[in-house]
């Protein structure tokens, strides 16, 4: 089933009965060349960029829970490449780049929206952080403007410019940047791995590995033992606790982030904002919800909910930004499981278990990499090299001093 | 949150600042490398209980060594770190 104008026109003529289900149900076969365990956004394009760009043929996901029921169906859809050290910039890039063209790739409308991102800036110096930031972009093919207090003015007139101890200064723009829909993200990756004969097995826990002789040789599993000579494993949150099962400790914690929906507005933010003084981000949905999040709650947790104190914190920053939101109801609100990396930035390495890989470590800035992860990630396990764009993403980065301290906090997973 | 604290009784965790698994109580001796990789980055990230420190910032400034619940945020106990260190560790 190919989407199209044309297609959507006859199917609203004709009572829309044409649709079909985007992938299939199979059952598991005893065997894979590749068995990707988590089906989320880096899982499934990961399985979709194997099959499609590197023609690999015998490949599953397998998913303990439904596809999008993880951080793919809960982030708060931010997009952008404004990273800042040299092993994060051109992945991030790469991202975008891959975003740029995704709907028309895998023909899909995930609703990717260039809407540009603005983050503010509240003291010369951190204008000046901005100002290397936005070089650093530049150099990366990416692009950035830095605008001051009357350019931020022109595009939102409404924010609090004067607040006594965050006063905006001024803030550092990247057109390109922008939202997606998260879950349309997921589908759009799922129907072009599943067209390309990838088995999608969802309610299919992986609850062992069986390893012998140093590698690996297939995964135990809630609906049995599946062989194969490769797996990778790219479960978010979780990554601890699956890769605890093939016996490694990985330099990660898992924390929660809290996520937040307004009541339906008429449009009034067309673009993202972030405060990062008070960490408060936020964008309004087509739908007319305001969309926003901040902190981490700051402790180890798998709850899936936070705590009340760090939704006052957030919406606390967001009056803080702009106090007309004070009259905004707030829907609803939840919490994700995210993987904490002992320096904020993510791992795409194989392990010393011979042909068992792990894509880990995305914290909260996962979303936006989903295409470049997937790539990436397939480009290891299809070719046995990192990815260009990928090469410091090392897990031993750690024992040999190269991290990639974004935030500069150091082996700190609650402060990144 | 509230953290049952030895001396103060109930506590809002609001107080606190937390530092992380207790097992960074035995700070090995810097001198083996190894082992000191280890304690600096790799974490058994549990899924259940976990005996974690809290620091009582906004209090009496002691450190707290807590088992909660990851799954539930559920606080099983609470023992000052001093006590635990010298019985011997976490
Ligand atoms: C509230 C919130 C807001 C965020 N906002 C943004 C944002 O604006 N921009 C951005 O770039 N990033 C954001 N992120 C981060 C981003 O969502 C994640 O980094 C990213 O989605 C993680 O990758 P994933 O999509 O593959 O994860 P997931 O969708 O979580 O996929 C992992 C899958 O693995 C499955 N799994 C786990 N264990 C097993 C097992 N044993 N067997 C089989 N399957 C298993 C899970 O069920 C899950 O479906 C946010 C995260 C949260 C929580």
């Amino acid at each position: 089933m190919h989407f199209s104008g044309f297609r959507v026109i006859k199917e609203a003529l004709t009572g829309h009965k044409g649709w079909k289900p985007l992938w299939r149900d199979p059952e598991p076969q005893p065997e894979y060349d590749i068995v990707i365990v988590g089906g989320g956004g880096h899982g499934l394009a990961t399985a979709y960029y194997l099959a499609n760009t590197f023609g690999e043929a015998r490949v599953a996901v397998l998913e303990k829970g439904w596809l999008g029921s993880g951080n793919i169906g809960r982030n708060t859809t931010i997009i952008r490449s404004n990273y800042l050290l040299p092993g994060n910039e051109p992945f991030y890039e790469f991202s975008m780049k891959l975003w740029e063209g995704l709907e028309q790739e895998f023909n899909f409308n995930a609703m990717v929206s260039q809407r540009g991102i603005l983050n503010l800036c509240h003291s010369d110096g951190q204008r000046d952080a901005f100002r290397r930031r936005g070089n650093a972009m530049l150099l990366a093919g990416a692009d950035a403007e830095l605008l001051d207090r009357d350019g931020v003015r022109a595009m939102y007139p409404f924010l609090n410019f004067d607040n006594a101890r965050f006063p905006i200064k001024g803030g550092l723009l990247q057109r390109r940047a922008g939202t997606a829909r998260h879950d349309g993200v997921a589908w759009g990756y799922a129907r072009g791995a599943d067209r390309k004969g990838v088995d999608i097995i969802q309610n299919c826990e992986v609850t062992g590995f069986r390893i012998e002789g140093g590698a690996v040789r297939g995964l135990e599993t809630t609906r049995g033992a599946i062989r194969a000579r490769k797996v990778g494993v790219a479960v978010a949150g979780s990554s601890g606790l699956v890769m605890a099962k093939a016996g490694m400790r990985l330099p990660i914690e898992s924390h929660v982030l809290q996520a937040f929906v307004s009541e339906g507005l008429k449009p009034c933010i067309d673009g993202v904002i972030t405060f990062g003084a008070g960490h408060f981000y936020v964008s309004q949905s087509d739908k007319g919800g305001l969309v926003f999040g901040g902190d981490i709650d700051g402790y180890n947790s798998y709850a899936q909910r936070g705590n009340l104190p760090v939704v006052e914190d957030v919406i606390e920053g967001g009056m803080a930004l702009m106090p007309r939101i004070g009259r905004a109801r707030l829907l609803r609100s939840w919490g994700g499981i995210m993987d904490m990396s002992m320096d904020g930035s993510p791992i795409i390495d194989a392990t010393h278990i011979d042909g068992l890989y792990l894509n880990a470590g995305w914290c909260y800035g996962g979303f936006k990499a989903t295409p470049a992860s997937g790539y990436a990630f397939a480009h290891l396990l299809a070719t046995g090299r990192p990815h260009p764009t990928a090469t410091a993403f090392r897990l031993d980065r750690f024992a040999r001093g190269h991290v990639i301290d974004e935030k500069g906090v150091g082996a700190q997973p609650n402060l990144h | 949150m509230l953290i049952p604290h030895p001396l103060l009784g109930l506590r809002d965790a609001q107080e606190f600042t937390y530092l992380g698994d207790a097992a960074l109580l035995d700070r090995p001796d810097g001198g083996d490398e190894a082992a000191f990789f280890d304690y600096t980055y790799l974490r058994d990230n549990p899924a259940g209980q976990h005996r974690e420190l809290w620091f009582h910032e906004q209090g009496d400034r002691s450190w707290l060594v807590v088992t909660r619940d990851t799954r539930t945020h559920e606080i099983v106990s609470a023992e000052l770190a001093s006590d635990v260190k010298r019985r011997g560790g976490a």
